[in-house]
């Protein structure tokens, strides 16, 4: 890594009780780098996401975005752990889409993407509506800006919901499982507006995806998962032509059965 | 006969209907302050909202709004209170607890994605309650609420067994002296059940108004 | 100027308060015994095919529970005469507050029959189950288990809705209290007592409630304590 890296994690580690999700975990991601993570359930990728969001806490390691620490902020001797304020100033730079969508039942469209710019980032009602209607635009739904939720089908929600976190300009951007809760034929249009935002953007973007085609010709790296850990992890023709780890080739094999 | 005692009984519908809704005003603020208190991350406010909750629930309405009106204006309270205010009081502490149960099984209906989304955006803590969590809180809340807003209405009546004129009071009042009781009370359940149903009706017609989705997630 | 709380008066009017309160205790009993089989009838008879059957009694059961307890009671102690029932104050006070409930428990009733799923009524048909096992054997046992529940809190909410048979001359524990308020100038004590007696036992009998939701469940349903 020549630059240094926009994310940083070091030694991550996250238990729930007596099951470690994330094992010491160490990885960095150059900035506009497209990284999908893959593996088996419960190996700990999605938790990766949410501490790095800061919707859980890690419970050992830091993790670092663009040199400054995000889990931890600057102590009398060293660091401690983030206070609200200093975590919500480190969210500011990072977007993330949900599996669920999670769009705001009781809002349209257009005021799902326009809520976060006007209520944090304090524009004005007129200039985040603007900015909402253009970001529709974009993910192809601008003639849908006075939808609800509910009359909107699953892959145009999620379109929405990438518009909504995209609102914010951050610098880097997180996929947890975005097409996984769509019928199959919804997942193309969601993945075409992931592709546009890759190729015009200098986004940092980490996926988490049981979609190996979109992952092959997307991602820049592809990591593999196994029990809280990074198996291995390469560039897709790496990864996906030699495996080194039989872990690694047993997944890809029943992934592969699967599709 | 009729013709005359129906003034006196609307005079009381009209009693019934204002401490029904000062009431429910009252106890819908309870109910919210005492199901946020529960949910609370202080001991303390937990505690207070348990014991609140708890001991209005426990007790008799009747009991309740005797001890209001016969107890309080008593050293050490010595506070004397209207049957009016007692009325008010009384019905908005009593049904304000079981509201708070409403209350806080809405705010916990809100689905975790949500919050996690808001928290996503930045969205500050309090705008994220009351732009996100509260208006899908208050959908759920609407159809047993609906049903307690019933229960309130009917415990209005007991406030004529403190001496306010409400419609029962009135309706009491006249079969005392025309010995029509049939036909006195028979126009009083009817007022009680027309009552009922305006309740039902702007209830429902409030839902239809706020529910534009069950959910926004996945189906 | 007397004391704030007498409490050498507090224990001389226990006795009558007591007394007042088993009064109270077996009025709700009674007035429970009614409300759990004519709320058995009214389900039933709703779930009448008979268009002529189900749909006034739906409308009598949603009309007494729209209108106020008080003034059934006083229509059946003030009016029933009118029509050649002359009831006591305490006997119109039972039928009263039985029948009002009864209402109520009729819906507990019907909610508990409806959410047995209906495969297991088809599951009973296919193995030819007559319907007095099938009922006894497999619907019953499932309705049963969530209705126990709602019917122990609707018996809490009963003995709390006792005093309001006081309107009616009815001597339980909110009028004997107010009685002897009257008659002694010391409201103090007695309605507290009276307040006080009424929390202890909704509370006892709102935990013995959840107990026995506790024990009565199935053991997939019940929490596990999560990891």
């Amino acid at each position: 890594m020549t630059a240094s890296p926009m994310i940083r994690f070091r030694q991550v580690s996250k238990r729930y009780g007596s099951l470690t999700v994330l094992d010491a975990l160490d990885l960095d991601i150059a900035p506009g780098e497209k990284v999908a993570l893959i593996g088996p359930s419960g190996s700990g990728k999605s938790t990766l996401l949410r501490a790095l969001m800061l919707l859980d806490d890690i419970d050992g390691g830091v993790i670092e975005v663009d040199g400054a620490p995000l889990t931890h902020m600057p102590g009398r001797e060293g660091l401690v752990r983030a206070d609200e304020r200093y975590k919500r100033r480190g969210r500011s730079g990072i977007g993330m889409v949900f599996q669920n969508f999670n769009l705001f039942p009781h809002m349209t469209a257009l005021q799902n993407v326009a809520e976060a710019p006007a209520s944090v980032l304090g524009l004005p009602a007129a200039q985040a509506k603007t900015r909402a209607a253009e970001l529709l635009e974009t993910v192809g739904l601008g003639d849908k800006l006075a939808h609800y939720p509910s009359q909107l089908s699953g892959g145009q929600q999620q379109r929405v919901a990438i518009a909504r976190a995209l609102a914010m300009r951050p610098r880097i951007m997180l996929f947890d499982e975005v097409t996984s809760a769509l019928d199959p034929e919804l997942c193309g249009e969601v993945l075409n507006v992931i592709r546009r935002l890759g190729d015009e953007h200098s986004l940092t973007m980490l996926m988490v995806t049981h979609q190996m085609g979109f992952a092959k010709e997307f991602a820049d790296r592809i990591c593999f998962f196994s029990e809280g850990k990074i198996l291995e992890q390469g560039s897709p023709e790496q990864l996906f032509g030699a495996p080194q780890h039989e872990r690694t080739r047993t997944f890809l094999r029943a992934v592969m059965e699967a599709s | 006969m009729l013709r005359e005692i129906l003034p006196l009984l609307l005079d009381g519908t009209l009693t019934t209907i204002e401490i029904t809704l000062l009431a429910s005003a009252l106890a819908m603020l309870l109910a919210m302050l005492a199901a946020l208190g529960k949910l609370s991350r202080w001991r303390g406010l937990r505690w207070l909202a348990k014991l609140y909750i708890e001991f209005f629930r426990g007790t008799s309405l009747l009991v309740q709004l005797f001890w209001l009106y016969f107890v309080l204006p008593l050293p050490p309270f010595n506070v004397s209170l209207s049957p009016f205010s007692v009325a008010v009081f009384g019905l908005g502490l009593h049904i304000g607890a079981y509201g708070a149960e409403i209350m806080r099984g809405a705010l916990q209906s809100v689905p975790r994605g949500q919050i996690e989304a808001a928290i996503a955006l930045n969205i500050p803590p309090l705008r994220r309650f009351t732009r996100i969590v509260l208006p899908q809180a208050l959908v759920n809340a609407i159809g047993p609420g609906t049903n307690l807003l019933i229960e309130l209405l009917k415990g209005t009546s007991l406030v004529s067994l403190v001496t306010l004129a409400d419609l029962s009071f009135r309706a009491n009042q006249v079969v005392q002296v025309t010995y029509l009781s049939r036909e006195v009370f028979g126009i009083t359940l009817l007022i009680y059940f027309a009552l009922a149903q305006c309740i039902n009706l702007a209830m429902r017609l409030l839902a239809r108004r706020m529910a534009h989705a069950p959910a926004g997630g996945a189906r | 100027m007397g004391k704030l709380v007498d409490f050498g008066f507090a224990w001389r009017i226990l006795p009558d308060l007591l007394a007042a309160g088993m009064t109270t205790i077996g009025i709700t009993l009674a007035g429970f015994s009614i409300a759990l089989a004519g709320g058995l009838l009214l389900a039933l008879l709703r779930r009448s095919p008979l268009a002529f059957v189900s749909w006034p009694v739906a409308a009598i059961v949603e009309f007494v529970r729209s209108t106020p307890l008080l003034i059934q009671l006083y229509f059946l102690f003030y009016v029933m005469p009118e029509f050649g029932l002359m009831l006591s104050a305490p006997a119109a006070g039972i039928a009263g507050i039985g029948l009002h409930y009864s209402c109520y428990i009729a819906e507990v009733y019907r909610a508990g029959l409806e959410a047995v799923p209906r495969g297991q009524w088809e599951a009973c048909q296919a193995l030819s189950l007559p319907r007095s096992v099938a009922y006894r054997r497999v619907i019953l046992p499932q309705a049963i288990r969530p209705m126990l529940p709602a019917l122990g809190n609707y018996l809490v909410a009963m003995f709390k809705d006792t005093p309001v048979l006081s309107a009616i001359t009815v001597v339980e524990l909110m009028l004997q209290a107010k009685n002897i308020g009257s008659h002694s100038f010391r409201y103090l004590e007695p309605i507290t007592m009276a307040g006080l007696f009424f929390l202890c036992v909704s509370l006892l009998a709102a935990a013995l409630v959840r107990k026995l939701e506790r024990a009565t469940a199935l053991p997939a349903t019940q929490t596990r304590k999560t990891a």
